[in-house]
Order: C-alpha cells, then sequence, then structure tokens
C-alpha cells in the first residue's frame, strides 16, 4: 500500500496520508571514513547526499592534549554527519554499506539512526513524495 | 678609508639589521603562543615597541647608557645623540662624548643602530609576558620608560663603563642586559597585572590556553635563531674573523643542544615533546649562551645548551605552579636563562678569550669572576625589578593597566583595536583520509 501512495507521477498524494514510505538515514562518521562511505553507498545508488562537519563523542568521550606542560581536555572529536533520505526499500542496503564501509572496529566508528520522512518537496519543480526524492 | 673601518661598519651594521628581523620573530612567536582574539593587540605592540624604542634610545637612552659621567647613568652628550663625537677614531684617539664605546672603531650612527636594536629587543621581551590582557596605551608608556631610561641606566653600569664594568662583570651580547632585563620588566608587569582570567581554577590548579597558531610560533622561533647570528657575533662590533666564527658556532650549538635536550626533558616529563616547550628551549639555549658567547669553548656552548633545554621545562611548569602567568613562557627564557647564561661565564670562561684573562670556575680560575657575575646578576634584578614595578604600578595609579573584564573575554582586538586578525579568514578543514582508501602502494619498478 505504502508504495502506491507515494509513486511517482502521483505527486498530489503526497504527505497528506500521514504514511510514511521514505526514511532519514542520519549517519554519524569519522571524518577519515567520507570518501569510502560515499563510494560504497553510490556502489548501492542513492538519490541525494548532505554533509555536515560535526563535532560530538559518543561514550568514549574527547581526548587529552597537552599545551606547554600542561593537559586539557577536547571533548567534543570532529565527525562527519550524513543525511540521506531514501525509500523504504532502498534503507537496509544503504545501512549495509555504511556500516561496511565506515567500521573500523575502535570505538568512535559513529552511529547511524533512521526516522520516518513524511513528506518531500522538489524545489525546482514542486514535485512531491518519492519522486521527489 | 681605511679597510678595517669599512669591514667593521658593514659587520655591524648587517648584524645590526639581523637583530632587527628579531622583531618580527618575537612578533611571530607571541602571537603564534596566544589566541588568535588577541593576535592584533600582540602583532600591535611587537610593532610599535620598535618604533617607541627608536624614539626613547635616540632622545635620550643612548646618551644616558654611553655618554661620559658618573658610575651610575652618563650625562654628556645626554640627548638625541648631540655630544661631540670623532668615531671611528678608537682608543685614546677617540675624542667625544661617548668614550665607552671607543674600543669599536665605526662611526657613532652604526655605534648607535647596534645598540638600538639590542634595547628593542629588551623592550619586545616584555610584550609576550603581558599578553592578552595588558591595555595597548599603558604598554606604550611602560616602553617609553623602559627604553628611555630603565635599559640605559643599568646599561650605562655594564657596557657603559659603570660601576659593575669596573668590578670585572662580563656580559658579552647582554644574557643580563638585554634578557634578564627585559625579564625583570616583565614580571613586575605579571605581578601588577595578575593572570589572564580562565587561567587557573578555583583550586589553584592551572589550566592550558593554548595559542592559535604553531607555525606562526615556529617561524618566529627560526626568524630569531637567524637574528642571535646577528645578535652574538655582531657583539664584537669589528669584523674579526676568528671571533665572530667561533661566536657563530657557540650560539648554534647551545641552541640545537637546547632544542634536543628540551625534547627530551619534555617526553620524560610531560610524555610528549611539546613543540611550544621546545620553540622555547630553542630560545634559552640562545639566551644561555648569549653572554658567554665569545669567552667560552664550542664543547662548553653545548654543555651550557644543553643544560639550558632542561631548565626552561622546568622553569614554565614552576612559574605556571606559582600564579605567574607568563602566556608565551618569556621569563623561563630569558629572565630565568639570562640569569644562568651570565653566571655560566664565570663557570666556563677561559682566559684565552677573556678581556681580563680570567679562568671561570670550571677552568681553574676559581669563584673570581662567578662572583663578579653574581653581583652584575642581583645589581640589575634589584635595579630593574624595583624600577619596573614602581614605574608599573605609577602606570595602573594614573591610566589603568588591564583591560575590563567583559574586554578580556571578547579579545583585546576589538576591544583596543577595533580589529580582528581573521576577519574573513575561513578555515575549510581537508577531512582526514584513511589509509583504507588508497590501493596498497605498487611495488617498486625499475625505471
Amino acid at each position: 500500500m505504502a508504495e502506491t501512495l507515494y509513486a511517482p507521477g502521483r505527486p498530489e498524494t503526497g504527505g497528506r496520508s500521514g504514511v510514511a514510505t521514505m526514511k532519514k538515514i542520519e549517519a554519524i562518521i569519522r571524518p577519515e571514513k567520507l570518501d569510502e562511505v560515499r563510494k560504497a553507498i553510490e556502489d548501492v545508488g542513492y538519490p541525494g547526499i548532505t554533509i555536515t562537519e560535526a563535532e560530538g563523542h559518543g561514550k568514549q568521550k574527547g581526548i587529552t592534549q597537552q599545551w606547554r606542560g600542561e593537559t586539557y581536555r577536547v571533548e567534543f572529536l570532529p565527525k562527519v554527519k550524513l543525511e540521506l533520505v531514501v525509500s523504504d526499500a532502498d534503507v537496509e542496503r544503504i545501512i549495509k554499506a555504511i556500516i561496511s564501509s565506515a567500521k573500523t572496529g575502535a570505538v568512535g566508528d559513529g552511529k547511524i539512526f533512521v526516522s520516518d520522512i513524511r513528506e518531500v518537496v522538489k524545489i525546482r519543480t514542486g514535485e512531491r513524495g518519492e519522486s521527489a526524492i | 678609508m681605511d679597510p678595517k673601518v669599512v669591514a667593521d661598519t658593514l659587520w655591524v651594521l648587517i648584524t645590526a639589521m639581523l637583530v632587527f628581523f628579531m622583531n618580527l620573530g618575537f612578533a611571530c612567536v607571541e602571537s603564534g603562543f596566544c589566541r588568535s582574539k588577541n593576535a592584533v593587540n600582540i602583532l600591535s605592540k611587537n610593532f610599535v615597541v620598535f618604533a617607541i624604542s627608536t624614539i626613547g634610545f635616540w632622545w635620550l637612552g643612548f646618551g644616558l647608557m654611553f655618554g661620559n659621567g658618573s658610575p651610575f647613568w652618563g650625562s654628556e652628550g645626554l640627548w638625541i645623540l648631540g655630544g661631540a663625537d670623532n668615531s671611528p677614531a678608537t682608543a685614546d684617539a677617540y675624542q667625544g662624548a661617548y668614550g665607552s664605546l671607543n674600543w669599536t672603531g665605526v662611526p657613532l650612527l652604526a655605534k648607535f643602530f647596534f645598540q638600538l636594536v639590542f634595547c628593542g629587543t629588551a623592550a619586545t621581551i616584555v610584550s609576550g609576558a603581558v599578553a592578552e590582557r595588558i591595555k595597548y596605551f599603558s604598554f606604550i608608556v611602560f616602553s617609553l620608560l623602559i627604553t628611555a631610561v630603565i635599559y640605559p641606566v643599568v646599561g650605562h653600569w655594564i657596557w657603559g663603563g659603570g660601576w659593575l664594568a669596573s668590578k670585572g662583570f662580563l656580559d658579552f651580547a647582554g644574557s643580563t642586559q638585554v634578557h634578564s632585563i627585559g625579564g625583570w620588566a616583565a614580571l613586575a608587569g605579571i605581578l601588577v597585572l595578575g593572570p589572564r582570567i580562565g587561567k587557573y581554577n578555583k583550586d589553584g590548579t592551572p589550566n592550558a590556553i593554548p595559542g592559535h597558531n604553531l607555525s606562526l610560533g615556529l617561524i618566529g622561533c627560526f626568524v630569531l635563531w637567524l637574528g642571535w647570528f646577528g645578535f652574538n657575533p655582531g657583539s664584537t662590533m669589528a669584523a674579526d674573523v676568528e671571533a665572530i666564527s667561533r661566536i657563530c658556532v657557540t650560539t648554534n650549538t647551545a641552541a640545537a643542544f637546547a632544542i634536543a635536550t628540551a625534547t627530551i626533558t619534555s617526553v620524560l616529563l610531560l610524555g610528549k615533546p611539546d613543540l611550544g616547550m621546545t620553540i622555547n628551549g630553542c630560545l634559552a639555549g640562545l639566551v644561555a649562551i648569549t653572554a658567554p658567547c665569545a669567552f667560552v669553548s664550542v664543547q662548553s656552548s653545548a654543555i651550557i645548551g644543553a643544560l639550558a633545554g632542561v631548565i626552561v621545562v622546568f622553569s614554565v611548569i614552576m612559574f605556571d605552579k606559582l600564579h605567574v602567568d607568563d602566556p608565551v613562557g618569556a621569563l623561563s627564557v630569558h629572565l630565568v636563562n639570562g640569569v644562568f647564561g651570565t653566571l655560566c661565564v664565570g663557570l666556563f670562561a677561559e682566559s684565552q678569550w677573556m678581556p681580563n684573562k680570567a679562568n671561570g670556575l670550571f677552568f681553574g680560575g676559581g669563584v673570581t669572576q662567578l662572583g663578579a657575575q653574581a653581583l652584575g646578576v642581583v645589581s640589575a634584578a634589584a635595579a630593574v625589578f624595583t624600577l619596573s614595578l614602581v614605574a608599573w604600578l605609577a602606570i595602573k595609579a594614573i591610566m589603568g593597566v588591564r583591560v575590563s573584564v567583559q574586554e578580556e573575554i571578547q579579545g583585546l582586538d576589538i576591544g583596543e583595536h577595533g580589529n580582528s586578525a581573521y576577519p574573513d579568514f575561513v578555515v575549510r578543514k581537508t577531512l582526514p583520509v584513511s589509509a583504507g582508501a588508497f590501493a596498497a602502494s605498487p611495488a617498486p619498478t625499475k625505471g
């Protein structure tokens, strides 16, 4: 059912039913992994991507640096946040591609968050729904 | 023209120009070691201080320092180089107001310019120590006082034929005259100012306040190192080929050994070879060799430098613990190692190079020279610290010495100058690349 609601060619129905058929994948990754992750998701196909240089930490917290005899904590480490909005059907492939390319096995590899997207509007054409992503 | 006068004058002027260039070195080290919000202010201080030095030393300082007079200050030819002078005549042939410089056969203006750049160096040492919290115009007033009065008066005792010189005190290129004087003046300034906001926690523990640009810091260090090849070998004030070659090598050797030992000490004490600390190490070695550079062997210069590199690391940590907030390590480099270097003359001097043919303690000369050196250290300390403290307190009472809390937090660039060092300097971070992104390195092929 969901697939047909947001099928290309039926933008007029987008968003009104409240039934989400698209997902936003947000992945916080190591900055040095960005190129590999982008290549990996390119191989499985993706509609578009936004990246943000971010700072943060997980349970492992920050790192200690030193300056002329004194140490100080850098609590927020540089990360990159990727955001992609994709059809439900593409979610698992892209998650797998991100995991396989972003993983080093050490703490600090990051996280992936998946959330429902209720509406997408393409600014240039006014298209809505899956055809707009 | 006598070719010796030509050679000597060229040597004096060229080395003076190298010392002038050290102003850039100080500007780079000090601004790099401080936060970007104060960069314009620190650059401005290092810029204006040479202008003030030129005015102050020309106006009064040179006459006070080198004019004929009492053992305590010069009085002849006091104002704007106005005394009689027949340079480049030397020794008994010299007839003029600046007899204490009659040993060098160069024109008066060459003597003046060479001495001016040294005076400027002492004044600029203060800048880094009082950084990130001092009012710009209060700094300018102090700079005028140190270059026109404080530096020249003590300078008269040491290099102007005054009472310390008569006691046999020797400071070839200025471990005391330039570096300790700058250091004592800076210490007085730091004590009057107090530490920067955020340097110490309520429980008294110090915080690191990292500088904003270590690239600038290292450029500054190399510029200073280069300048020192004017500072020390130039202090012969004559193109004496044997002496200038040896002094060039003692100077360089001390710096090299100081970098090595500061690196090792930093690793043993702090875990890593902290670049800010090893830059201080290099400068500490150069300061320490400044007084003895002409009087010691290259081997001794290695030992002096090696000790300076260790001393500076402990000194930086000590001042931090004592709540003496010195953002760039000026006290550890210039004051502590200026004292150490001055004493080294009494320890490592060898009679073959000494004007008074005395040996240092380690070469069988006993403690005579060491005693003269200690007397110089103590009297310069007492005079400069007292005069500077009075000057700083007077400035504080009349015009204030420290910027407002709000301005200090916002940064002195906006508050003092209305400028920002990097207004549209946008950093586009190059994202690091992991090794996995590349194919395995191809095997080397013959081609």
